[in-house]
């Protein structure tokens, strides 16, 4: 009988599958699971973006697009770094609108990284990083970042990792899973050892908009001498509660953009134009939507700070995105022990720490993308949890 | 204070625990925030919004528009308060345009309602017109959706 399974390439074989899989499916069964787990906004898509796409697809827009994207949308997108960060794209050659950040990343790592170039990558992170370095055929190089730091990340944390073979770096603030953000400081201190290293910097900031209190979220590329460096992400789900849409963009030089536009081209043609129309209205007329689930985010994640540390977690105050990252080492389990038990005892669903890289262990990641009904539940059924260990 | 009224706002009934963790004071600065905020009168009362449709109970309610003759001195406002006097007048606002007032009357029956216009309301001193409307159903009020059909669809987990 043939064994299909050695006909797969052992780089695809090498990647490990989803860390949440078995708890998803337990999850999945129960009737009144409150799930912590979840990766994207409880909001729907505000309305004026929803309506705009069903209008479009009325008047017959259906059809492809530039593989680039819409010239409206890239200009849109353009003016937004121009008014927010003062950065000067071209929307001809600087912008390329993808599948998502998820595409953007997959094609920026194929684009720069030939075999056994490293990138270095900050844990713990977002489970693609290290999936799309290995499978570009890149070594991802991963770079644990510190919990008394609120794991933000330096060039001390970086520095012992850099090798000859070191062709970029990876940083992806605010961060899923912890909610930490870099300051203005730390980023320049990390635009120092890039140029330092000569590294090209991939810069995730998906949750850029998703930042609380009096922090501002700075954008790596508006940094002295860093645009021509980045390759800028950023896309349109978590803002803009959109991420079935499936819509980003990259923003680099005109070199970067041109060899991603190849890879691009012959492998998605171009983003959904219903997806490209509906960013054009979220970028024109959403912001105040947005902000206002910010707002709401906000309290939510006051909330949950809050009830986490009644409830006898130790966990550091996260200013960004929409994740709270409690140490949960206080209650002798492992991470995946006490996302087990929670979700079997108290029927709570969170995800594990260690699926974001091994310095994840020791931690779990709450998402308080859910409404105040079910953060306060939750928390209950937490404290409940860990005063009957 | 504006971050403790839209939370009230949305939700009344949360408990001051609550929203001093949400923000970020004691439980004590809330109730005594509240308290002030009540005798202020910048909160008036705490409402519940009711789906009457669904209760069998019958209501009808009518938007009316009112032309008035406005007097000397009080203009509008001595008509208003002669109006919105009466328990069955729910709400009466002042209005730009082609009528003065619109006043919003709830009955048990368009009978009812009909009576209450031509016998109290379109017989004030001052009023020159009525012209009223039925509401057949509402859709959205105060903000809210009244049959949302949008529910959670999102998996239950994703990373």
């Amino acid at each position: 009988m043939t064994n299909w399974n050695d006909r797969i390439s052992p780089v695809v074989k090498s990647v490990p599958p989803s860390g949440i899989r078995k708890f998803f499916d337990i999850a999945s069964e129960m009737e009144d699971v409150i799930s912590l787990g979840v990766g994207e906004p409880d909001f729907v898509t505000p309305w004026s973006i929803r309506e705009s796409c069903v209008y479009g697809l009325e008047q017959g827009y259906t059809s492809y697009t530039a593989n680039r994207g819409l010239m409206e949308l890239r200009e849109e997108i353009c003016f937004m770094h121009k008014r927010r960060f003062d950065l000067d794209y071209d929307p001809k050659t600087d912008v390329l609108v993808t599948v998502g950040v998820s595409e953007a990343l997959d094609i920026a790592m194929r684009t720069i990284l030939s075999p056994g170039d490293e990138i270095l990558i900050p844990e713990p992170c977002y489970v693609s990083y290290k999936a799309c370095a290995t499978l570009a055929g890149g070594i991802p190089v991963p770079v644990p970042a510190k919990a008394e730091n609120d794991f933000r990340i330096t060039p001390d944390d970086l520095e012992p990792h850099v090798s000859p073979k070191t062709k970029a770096l990876l940083i992806g603030y605010p961060n899923n899973p912890t909610g930490a953000i870099l300051s203005k400081e730390d980023l320049e201190a990390i635009a120092r050892f890039a140029v330092k290293h000569d590294l090209i910097v991939i810069s995730d900031e998906i949750y850029g908009d998703l930042t609380y209190g009096d922090t501002k979220h700075v954008c790596f590329a508006g940094l002295p001498e860093m645009k021509d460096r980045t390759i800028l992400l950023n896309g349109f789900s978590k803002a803009y509660a959109m991420t079935g849409w499936r819509i980003g963009y990259a923003l680099s030089n005109p070199d970067i953009i041109a060899a991603m536009t190849k890879i691009h081209q012959y492998t998605m043609l171009c983003a959904p134009i219903t997806a490209q129309i509906a960013a054009v209205e979220a970028l024109r007329h959403g912001e105040k939507y947005m902000r206002k689930m910010v707002s709401e985010y906000d309290k939510r994640r006051r909330l949950i700070y809050d009830g986490l540390q009644k409830a006898g977690l130790k966990c550091f105050e996260p200013k960004g995105a929409f994740y709270i990252f409690p140490d949960i080492t206080s209650t002798g389990l492992s991470s995946e022990e006490f996302a087990e038990k929670i979700l079997m005892q108290e029927h709570v669903a969170l995800v594990p720490g260690n699926a974001f890289g091994e310095c994840g262990e020791g931690f779990v990641r709450c998402s308080y993308a859910t409404s105040i009904e079910q953060i306060s539940e939750a928390l209950a059924r937490i404290e409940h949890f860990v005063n009957h260990l | 204070m504006r971050e403790l009224l839209e939370l009230l706002k949305h939700d009344a009934r949360r408990p001051a625990k609550e929203l001093a963790s949400m923000l970020n004071i004691s439980e004590y600065e809330v109730e005594e925030k509240m308290a002030k905020l009540e005798k202020d009168k910048i909160i008036l009362s705490y409402n519940t919004l009711i789906n009457w449709d669904k209760t069998g109970e019958n209501t009808v309610t009518s938007i009316i528009e009112v032309n008035l003759t406005p007097q000397r001195e009080v203009g509008f406002d001595a008509i208003a308060e002669r109006i919105y006097r009466f328990d069955e007048v729910r709400t009466v606002y002042l209005m730009s345009g082609n009528f003065d007032l619109l006043v919003i009357i709830e009955g048990k029956s368009m009978q009812d309602v009909a009576n209450f216009v031509a016998t109290r309301l379109a017989t004030i001193e001052g009023v020159t017109q009525t012209r009223s409307h039925f509401l057949l159903k509402p859709y959205k009020k105060d903000g809210i959706i009244i049959e949302d059909k949008e529910k959670d669809r999102r998996l239950v987990m994703s990373i």
